[in-house]
């Protein structure tokens, strides 16, 4: 129901009526436009700024600063980036492996386990639930998952220490039995009364009509690993050949030194290095897919956000 | 059969000689099964670290581990307290919150009524497209936005404070611009997403009254006051209690990528979980950091209970648990 709200406004303005706009809606109507406008232009133009920026020669930035239109137009910054392009091939490996297989596995154990704890059924549904729920209330803090993932898992420098905590978390759990109790009970039952066990029901009568569940709770799963360089900071040092996307990014920004290990052997005077452009173009090209995904992706996690809103 | 089922085991106890533990979980072992990942995963990386806890009254040797350190007791905390540390984060860490939930819920309320005003379903889709972009992006970037902007020699800001003749501080050393500076990106970011779900709760409300109050003769400003407002008002209250629920947490990315460990802003940029943090991987004092993120367990975990017990007092239908 929530779902569908969202594409159908129930407000008055969208029929045509008779009733005649008086000032005050005039007035409403033109901060509107005035204050929504600026904000949404706000909200993209530091972006566009990157983009041009990374399309700016050095030497423009260092005379005139940041622009909102490449000063001297120069693809120089990316030829330098692509000159050695191991780091960035090797990060964007890493990443889409890390956000697929994290993706699916994820999604597999959050829809397995919230049609399970949705099913009335099932007298153990409260009890799980709230042992899933007490994590999002309490925990033990940084420091022991830590020394738990290093010195007890010893999973230091591997990707697993990335891959593993981002595939699930309490809310999305939540969110997930929040669209199964929209699927009718009568198709549990009739799975039943056709004998089919309760693993093959929610495989094979369930899982098709969670499609937007899936496909909301994936993009929320995808957009973690993609956006992932927190455990990276964490866990990953430098021994690690390819780092994921955000926190080779990060290295970029941060660190000169790395930045130039990651055009070393491209015969760059060091003092010359082009540190600012490379910096907006390592950027463009590690947010690049986001943005140009965005339009598409967008509705389902507006879908997810109002279903997440009906009951947190 | 089937009633019986639904009902399950509740119905037997009463009828019945109460079934045994095992029998119950032989009955239901496939959706049982079906939890085991889920559960082992909760297990693994939540529950296992609890004990952990213990170093925070530990003094922690790293190659040790937490069971050999010398207990030292209250210690850490002591320490904590008398320097005046964990007072400074706690201030920090509340201030930035509550701006953050007030400002936030205003301006997120704001846009979405205002939205809700547009006749052109296209502006509104669009404008919503274009504000909800930031939500999608990583601190990482927005770090590199910000700096983007106000670098000294080359930010945006700077160089058009500079044409109109005036004079640019260097932004990166003054403590004291941060707090608007943090607070004007955590709008940035979060006011397209907040704005959604706002948004959404007005075009799912019941459009008889509004109808009713425009055949009237309401105007804009009156339905907004006597009937948007008015319907919102639970929505936003308990919105805003589990707000203040989570109040001793902190936007650790935001905070963290935009400061990072530029100490001349510490004063008024660091909250608990980037103190945490950095007195773990940089400092490598792992006593003094698990003692602030116990703290912000313990006592974060009562302001959740007790934001919890307050909302369920007001509508026990919106309550967590």
């Amino acid at each position: 129901m929530a779902t569908n709200s969202v594409q159908q406004p129930a407000n008055l303005h969208d029929r045509p009526t008779k009733v005649r706009l008086d000032k005050s809606d005039m007035i409403i109507r033109g901060i509107t436009y005035v204050v929504i406008t600026i904000f949404s232009v706000c909200c993209i133009l530091p972006f566009w700024m990157i983009i041009a920026s990374s399309f700016s020669t050095e030497e423009a930035i260092r005379r005139t600063g940041f622009t909102l239109w490449p000063t001297d137009f120069s693809t120089y910054a990316y030829e330098l980036l692509f000159r050695s392009p191991d780091q960035m091939i090797g990060a964007y490996i890493v990443t889409i492996l890390l956000a697929v297989i994290g993706t699916v596995v994820g999604l597999f154990i959050i829809s397995m386990t919230g049609y399970a704890l949705q099913r009335k059924d099932f007298p153990f549904r409260n009890g799980i639930m709230f042992y899933i729920y007490f994590t999002s209330l309490f925990s033990a803090g940084l420091v022991p998952f830590y020394l738990l993932m290093v010195q007890t898992l010893h999973l230091r420098d591997t990707y697993w220490a990335i891959l593993l905590p981002l595939l699930m978390n309490p809310w999305l759990i939540v969110l997930m039995k929040n669209f199964v109790k929209a699927i009718p009970h009568e198709i549990t039952e009739s799975g039943k009364i056709d004998g089919a066990g309760d693993f093959r029901i929610f495989y094979a009568l369930i899982l098709p009509s969670l499609k937007p569940a899936l496909a909301t709770i994936g993009l929320f799963l995808a957009l973690g690993y993609w956006n992932e360089w927190y455990y990276s900071s964490l866990f990953l040092t430098s021994e690690v050949a390819y780092r994921p996307l955000q926190y080779h990014l990060y290295n970029v920004i941060n660190k000169v030194a790395s930045l130039r290990n990651s055009v070393a052997g491209s015969n760059v005077v060091l003092e010359n290095l082009p540190s600012e452009t490379l910096k907006m173009a390592t950027a463009v090209v590690a947010t690049g897919p986001i943005i140009l995904l965005y339009p598409f992706v967008q509705k389902y996690f507006v879908a997810g956000l109002t279903v997440g809103a009906v009951k947190g | 059969m089937v009633s019986a089922n639904k009902k399950g085991v509740a119905v037997n106890q009463k009828s019945y000689r109460k079934p045994s533990l095992w029998h119950v979980i032989a009955q239901n072992k496939t959706l049982l099964l079906m939890c085991v990942p889920a559960i082992v995963f909760f297990f693994v990386f939540s529950y296992m670290p609890m004990p952990g806890a213990y170093i925070a009254f530990t003094n922690f040797q790293y190659n040790k581990g937490i069971w050999a350190s010398p207990f030292v007791g209250m210690q850490n905390f002591k320490f904590l307290f008398q320097s005046g540390q964990l007072g400074l984060l706690l201030r920090n860490t509340i201030l930035y919150n509550l701006a953050f939930i007030v400002l936030g819920n205003v301006l997120q309320l704001t846009f979405a009524i205002l939205l809700n005003e547009v006749q052109s379903k296209r502006y509104k889709k669009v404008t919503q497209s274009m504000m909800f972009l930031p939500y999608f992006i990583s601190d990482v970037l927005v770090s590199l936005l910000v700096y983007n902007l106000l670098n000294y020699d080359y930010g945006f800001i700077s160089n058009l404070v500079r044409a109109l003749g005036g004079e640019m501080p260097k932004v990166y050393q003054m403590a004291g611009a941060w707090p608007i500076i943090i607070v004007l990106v955590n709008l940035w970011k979060g006011t397209g997403y907040g704005t959604v779900v706002y948004f959404a709760a007005i075009t799912g409300m019941d459009s008889s009254m509004l109808e009713a109050a425009q055949i009237d003769g309401a105007n804009g400003f009156q339905r907004i006051r006597y009937i948007i407002l008015p319907t919102l008002k639970p929505t936003v209250v308990i919105l805003f209690l589990f707000a203040i629920g989570g109040i001793l947490k902190g936007n650790f990315g935001l905070f963290y990528n935009l400061v990072g460990n530029n100490s001349m802003l510490f004063g008024t940029t660091d909250i608990i979980e980037t103190y945490v943090y950095r007195s773990m991987m940089n400092s490598f004092n792992f006593s003094q950091s698990s003692a602030v993120g116990l703290f912000q367990s313990v006592v974060g975990f009562f302001i959740v209970i007790g934001a919890n017990a307050f909302v369920k007092k007001l509508d026990s239908d919106y309550a967590l648990f």
